[in-house]
């Protein structure tokens, strides 16, 4: 170790892993519906996008997180965002296109893509 | 890497271990991949999370899922439900009490809850044999700001305002300590750092905690010390029964020599240190800091008189700074967060936290970390969930064999150096055992001496033989041919002890008897005069009785007697010859009509 900034370069390196262990409650979670409809209509990619936009923006308290079927599977790939303070929204019908959008207008600059949201699909 | 989203901690501390930890972790990786989720998820083997009474543990972020006694079979499950399909499984979560509410989230347990963790603040968090991750939450940054910005003496001055005190028993304040080392002149400039980890009070495992949940702490602080006191050789004495703490210290020692953090010019400021580990093996002597540093130098370990004290002549006749281990995971801590911040948890003459060893009759049996000044009740009924089956909270006895006991009228005493030593008992180094209504305190008191007289190195004879003679005395107490002189006798030969004995060890042999003596003299009193035990504990003051009012004759008891001791016809009142009982209970566990009392 030869100085005090080579060993912040590596904490900054590493605290990007270890911060997912603190769970905040002022959290923002993004959860995909990854039951077997989900999957089948391919939750899977949407999920792997949402988390390497995440990662690519360096977003410090979001977590991307998963839950099983909430009944419309008809509507799948599904996700929910949970901003505190805010109304949950839920996106329907997603691709991994759509995601970087959402990652981009909701989670950094608060305003939902309505568009994409499943009031706009009903 | 980037795509990890959920991190399962699993704690590898020796008591999950035991618990067969490994074979989860095993069995995690090979379900992780076999689903197709081994680049979301990772595996992390952590240090104690402090609920041992619980393990094996599993902690699952970011939901922060808490499973107990979890066991391989569990893993499939957990990794198709929750990992999967985001399902938390209901049935291996934390439970407190039986009707409780089962618990998410470990910060809302009432057993974490009440607690501050400095020293165990990575146990549990993060893998100890990753130096990598040591940083990433902020390590060896108040090493490299000490070399680089601050002076000897500043870094001395900031301990000494923290009012930290020595956590191995004594209290002795740690700035002082340092202060002193750092004024002694050695005739060649050479001095030492010492870490004690001889832990060796019986129930005590706060320090082994501590060195295998998080031993990067204690070489950061010791290489801090080294740079404070003009030292650049440290060594680490260490219980060669914790094969786990030594491995791990090994590595974390190999990875910050390999990072520079250890060795030759360290942050390029031309400080030299480096460390190495030694092994105790087996004598509770060599805790003492005169006999420890005897023995780093290859001789048999047996203690000296002081002065002169280790600060001015220690390891190889130079000056030496020996702390415990403890104390050494609170340096960092401080220097990061500033000492009015530490100097503003707990109380006034005790600043900061200390780190208690549950064990005994407690239901949730594992490390605490509190506020100096938190009282007993706190520990025992929030945090310790209480005894367990409904008995009565009797006592606690700190310190170890050292120590006293408290006992269930003084449970609102806080937990700090003064209020303890003010009622007859010490801080220790942290060792709780928790009594019920079911301890006989006399056998508690001999249980003690005999662990003395067996560790005793036998170099000075007040603690050689005093400490036997005392045993004896004892036993004939328990056995029932004691004498009120005796009591008289007990209490003259343990101040001939404390006042005669060479070190620590003998000075404070007789303290469990005093402190017995002087919380529970009647019940030494009734063994003696009576004639009886009133815990039920003493074997030969005991006498089983069939109630003939309760006994339906159902033969039972006769039949898993194993001294054949129990006689009666079918169908009539049973009565027990008292002089061929053993006194085993065997027949009072068996009678399903409670007929049968022990008195």
């Amino acid at each position: 170790m030869k100085s005090l900034e080579e060993l912040r370069a590596i904490r900054e390196k590493m605290q990007k892993q270890i911060d997912i262990r603190e769970n905040s409650a002022d959290d923002i979670r993004v959860v995909v519906g990854m039951a077997t409809c989900g999957i089948a209509a391919g939750a899977r990619p949407v999920l792997t996008a949402f988390l390497e936009e995440v990662a690519k923006r360096e977003l410090k308290n979001v977590t991307v997180t998963q839950t099983g079927c909430i009944g419309v599977c008809r509507l799948e790939p599904i996700a929910e965002v949970y901003v505190p303070g805010e109304e949950k929204v839920t996106y329907v019908k997603l691709t991994p296109e759509k995601v970087p959008r959402i990652v981009a207008e909701h989670l950094v600059n608060h305003n939902p893509v309505t568009e994409y949201t499943i009031g706009a699909a009903e | 890497m980037n795509f990890v989203r959920s991190h399962i901690l699993v704690c590898t501390g020796t008591g999950c271990s035991s618990s067969n930890s490994p074979k989860i972790i095993e069995a995690f990786e090979r379900e992780l991949k076999a689903q197709g989720m081994d680049q979301e998820a990772r595996v992390v083997k952590t240090g104690c999370f402090g609920l041992c009474a619980m393990g094996p543990v599993v902690l699952i972020y970011p939901e922060g899922a808490f499973y107990t006694h979890v066991t391989p079979d569990d893993v499939p499950e957990i990794v198709s439900e929750h990992i999967v399909k985001g399902r938390i499984v209901q049935r291996l979560l934390h439970k407190e009490g039986e009707n409780a509410e089962k618990v998410t989230s470990l910060s809302d347990t009432r057993f974490y809850k009440n607690q501050y963790r400095i020293a165990l603040r990575n146990c549990g968090v993060i893998n100890p044999e990753s130096i990598d991750e040591y940083i990433g939450t902020g390590g060896y940054e108040a090493l490299g700001r000490a070399l680089t910005e601050q002076t000897p003496q500043q870094v001395i001055d900031a301990i000494l305002a923290s009012g930290l005190r020595g956590r191995g028993g004594a209290g002795f304040p740690t700035g002082r300590k340092w202060q002193m080392t750092h004024d002694a002149v050695s005739p060649d400039g050479v001095k030492f750092v010492c870490c004690n980890a001889d832990e060796g009070d019986p129930g005590a495992f706060m320090d082994r905690s501590v060195l295998e949940g998080d031993p990067h702490s204690v070489i950061e602080a010791m290489t801090i010390a080294g740079y404070a006191i003009g030292a650049h050789q440290g060594y680490i004495y260490v219980r060669a029964e914790y094969p786990i703490a030594v491995h791990r210290l090994q590595v974390a020692i190999d990875q910050a020599r390999e990072y520079g953090l250890l060795g030759k010019n360290i942050f390029e400021t031309g400080f030299d240190f480096d460390l190495e580990l030694r092994l105790g093996a087996g004598a509770f002597v060599c805790g003492e800091e005169t006999a420890l540093m005897t023995s780093i130098e290859g001789k048999r370990g047996e203690p000296h008189p002081r002065p002169p004290f280790p600060a001015n002549k220690g390891l190889f006749q130079r000056p030496t700074l020996l702390n415990n281990v403890e104390t050494y995971a609170n340096i960092t801590w401080i220097l990061n967060n500033g000492p009015d911040k530490f100097a503003a948890i707990g109380t006034k003459g005790s600043t900061g936290t200390k780190v208690f060893a549950l064990g005994g009759k407690i239901t949730n049996t594992g490390l605490v970390e509190i506020p100096m000044g938190t009282t007993l009740r706190t520990v025992i009924e929030d945090i310790g969930g209480g005894c367990p089956n409904g008995k009565k909270f009797k006592a606690a006895q700190t310190g170890g064999p050292s120590g006293g006991c408290i006992p269930a009228s003084l449970i609102d005493t806080p937990m700090d150096y003064d209020s303890l030593g003010a009622i007859g008992s010490m801080m220790g180094s942290g060792g709780l055992i928790v009594m019920d209504e079911d301890n006989c305190m006399v056998d508690i008191a001999k249980f003690f001496l005999e662990f003395i007289i067996d560790e005793s190195c036998g170099k000075c004879s007040p603690c050689r033989i005093g400490t036997k003679r005392l045993y004896d005395l004892l036993t004939k107490i328990t056995e029932g041919n004691g004498t009120l002189e005796d009591i008289t006798t007990i209490e003259e030969l343990c101040e001939h002890i404390k006042q005669s004995a060479l070190c620590g060890l003998g000075q404070t042999a007789p303290n469990p008897v005093l402190s017995t003596l002087h919380h529970f003299r009647d019940e030494y009193i009734a063994h003696v005069v009576e004639k009886r035990c009133p815990a039920g504990v003493c074997k030969n003051l005991l006498h089983f009785v069939i109630d003939p009012g309760k006994c339906k004759g159902c033969t039972l008891c006769a039949k898993n007697c194993p001294a054949g001791a129990i006689m009666g016809a079918v169908k009539a009142p049973h009565v027990i010859d008292p002089n061929k009982c053993i006194k085993c209970g065997a027949c009072m566990d068996n009678c399903r009509f409670g007929a049968i009392s022990k008195h």
